[in-house]
């Protein structure tokens, strides 16, 4: 079957923080190798809690999640998946906690077993790749909103994973880096869900956008290639044509 | 106290942290012992000697001194009065003795020699390196942990307490002694324990996400060197010396 590919399997997977009425109810979601999948919806409909729970941070009450294949239940089951699916928070301050970029940075291929001398190199080399040579030393708290971000992405895609869940990779972002972040995307040979609230960001570089709202996940539209003229005042930012 | 170490280029700067760890603790626990005026005068000059090749500002060297010395300057309050022993002088009714004087003079004198070569440590080495250094003299893991998060919460409080305090300025707040500003700096304290607490949780899902398994590792590996042993060999002797000087009279 073609449940071969399938990566990320959530089914009827219900969670609510506690006091509060359901975030998601019954989602389900199928997420297939290879797939480059947009995430759309409005402010606090669970998008970043829906990644939490995939990376088993938050435990859902009801639902089976099943990822490459194998049922996860245990914080032991997450453990695993946690080595193949790297999570970029949507607050960079969340993720950054080495005193040095490059330690940070080194932090997940330490964690995954590799050498020192190893992890050193791999650091050096996703720093590199996203343009951030000479970073090295910089401390982590020091450094601004936009760079903090692309430390943090340094720091995900030095564990080589096969899946990413971006949340909102591009916020508080200026056109220069969203255009880093856009190449390196398209470079990697990865599957990844990202959440965006810029379609024209999502429509550049995902095959396919969903939305999610009031609790579940909506098929919203093959991406219609097309093109126009930004003329008018502000086309630079978030903007949608019908 | 939690900022990262001046960045000045000094000798002990270079020399290897397990070193340093190893040499200010014995010097500590000898100088806690030390009893005679003399020989707590020499900890104490050395001290100051340490914060020198530290170079330490002193700016620095106020600002840090100054908490010890506050609660210094209590015990004088207290011990030269309560002190059992033969009264030197009087203030009004209450005698001073010569053992009360004594005792407050040898507890300064080895507060501040300890605290010297604390801050000489301190100023010259990154609290990181500290905690992998605990680590390569192994230290139990859940010290060094501790040691290591503890400075990493702390600063975490510290931001959520600039951001609240900014959010507070910005929007006009000025402490007064009313109500108000109670019920405000009240909110605050709640807001900034409740708000590290979460932003702790989430620092330490991302490390999850990233593999944490209870294990840090340092980039740094320690070498000794030939500058290392040498002062290896010098600390230990300064250390002893101290000790001999002691026990010489006391025996
Ligand atoms: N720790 C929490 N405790 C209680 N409720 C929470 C908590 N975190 C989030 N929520 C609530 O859960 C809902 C979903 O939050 P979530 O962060 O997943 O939204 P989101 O889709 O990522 O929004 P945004 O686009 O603003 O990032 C919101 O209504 C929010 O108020
Ligand atoms: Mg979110």
């Amino acid at each position: 079957m073609e449940n071969n590919d399938l990566t990320i399997h959530l089914k009827n997977i219900t969670f609510s923080y506690p006091g509060c009425d359901p975030v998601l109810e019954k989602l389900n979601i199928q997420f297939q190798k290879g797939s480059k999948i947009g995430l759309m919806g409005p402010n606090g409909s669970g998008k970043t809690t829906l990644f939490h729970i995939i990376m088993g941070l938050l435990k859902p009450s009801a639902g089976k999640i099943e990822i490459f294949n194998t049922p996860v239940e245990t914080e032991n089951d997450f453990r695993k998946v946690r080595e193949k699916i790297g999570l970029l928070f949507q607050d960079a301050d969340d993720q950054l906690f080495s005193p040095t970029v490059l330690e940070d940075v080194a932090f997940g291929p330490l964690n995954l077993g590799k050498t020192k001398s190893d992890a050193m190199d791999i650091a050096k080399n996703t720093l590199d790749f996203l343009g951030l040579n000479g970073f090295e030393e910089r401390i982590t708290y020091k450094l601004s909103g936009g760079e903090k971000k692309l430390v943090s992405l340094a720091t995900v895609l030095a564990m080589e994973p096969e899946v990413l869940l971006l949340d909102e990779p591009t916020s508080g972002l200026d056109d220069k880096t969203k255009e880093t972040i856009k190449n390196v995307l398209m470079s990697l040979d990865l599957s990844y869900i990202l959440i965006s609230h810029e379609i024209d960001f999502l429509a550049d570089i995902t095959d396919s956008i969903y939305t999610l709202q009031s609790g579940a996940i909506n098929y919203d539209r093959e991406i219609q290639v097309h093109h126009h003229v930004h003329a008018h005042a502000h086309g630079a930012y978030e903007h949608e044509h019908d | 106290m939690f900022e990262e170490p001046s960045h000045n280029d000094s000798l002990l700067m270079h020399l290897d942290p397990r070193i340093k760890i190893v040499a200010v603790f014995f010097f500590s626990m000898v100088v806690a012992i030390l009893n005679r005026i003399p020989v707590l005068l020499c900890a104490w000059v050395l001290g100051f000697l340490m914060v020198f090749i530290a170079k330490v500002s002193l700016r620095e060297l106020v600002k840090r001194l100054t908490p010890v010395n506050m609660l210094v300057g209590f015990l004088w309050l207290f011990l030269p009065f309560t002190f059992p022993g033969k009264p030197i002088l009087y203030l009004g009714t209450l005698p001073v003795t010569h053992e009360g004087v004594l005792y407050a003079t040898k507890i300064t004198i080895k507060s501040n020699a300890i605290m010297l070569t604390m801050i000489g440590l301190v100023a010259t080495t990154s609290i990181f390196t500290l905690g992998h250094a605990m680590h390569e003299l192994k230290v139990p893991k859940k010290i060094v942990h501790l040691f290591f998060f503890t400075y990493r919460y702390i600063h975490v409080m510290q931001r959520e307490y600039i951001r609240l305090a900014n959010s507070m300025k910005i929007r006009g707040f000025r402490a007064k002694s009313n109500l108000h500003t109670y019920k405000t700096l009240a909110y605050m304290i709640g807001m900034i324990l409740v708000r590290s607490l979460d932003r702790a949780q989430r620092v330490h899902n991302a490390m999850l996400c990233r593999g944490f398994k209870g294990n840090l590792y340092s980039l740094k590996t320690f070498s000794i060197n030939k500058r290392d042993i040498v002062s290896l060999v010098l600390a230990t002797a300064i250390i002893i010396v101290l000790g001999v000087l002691e026990w010489k009279t006391t025996t």
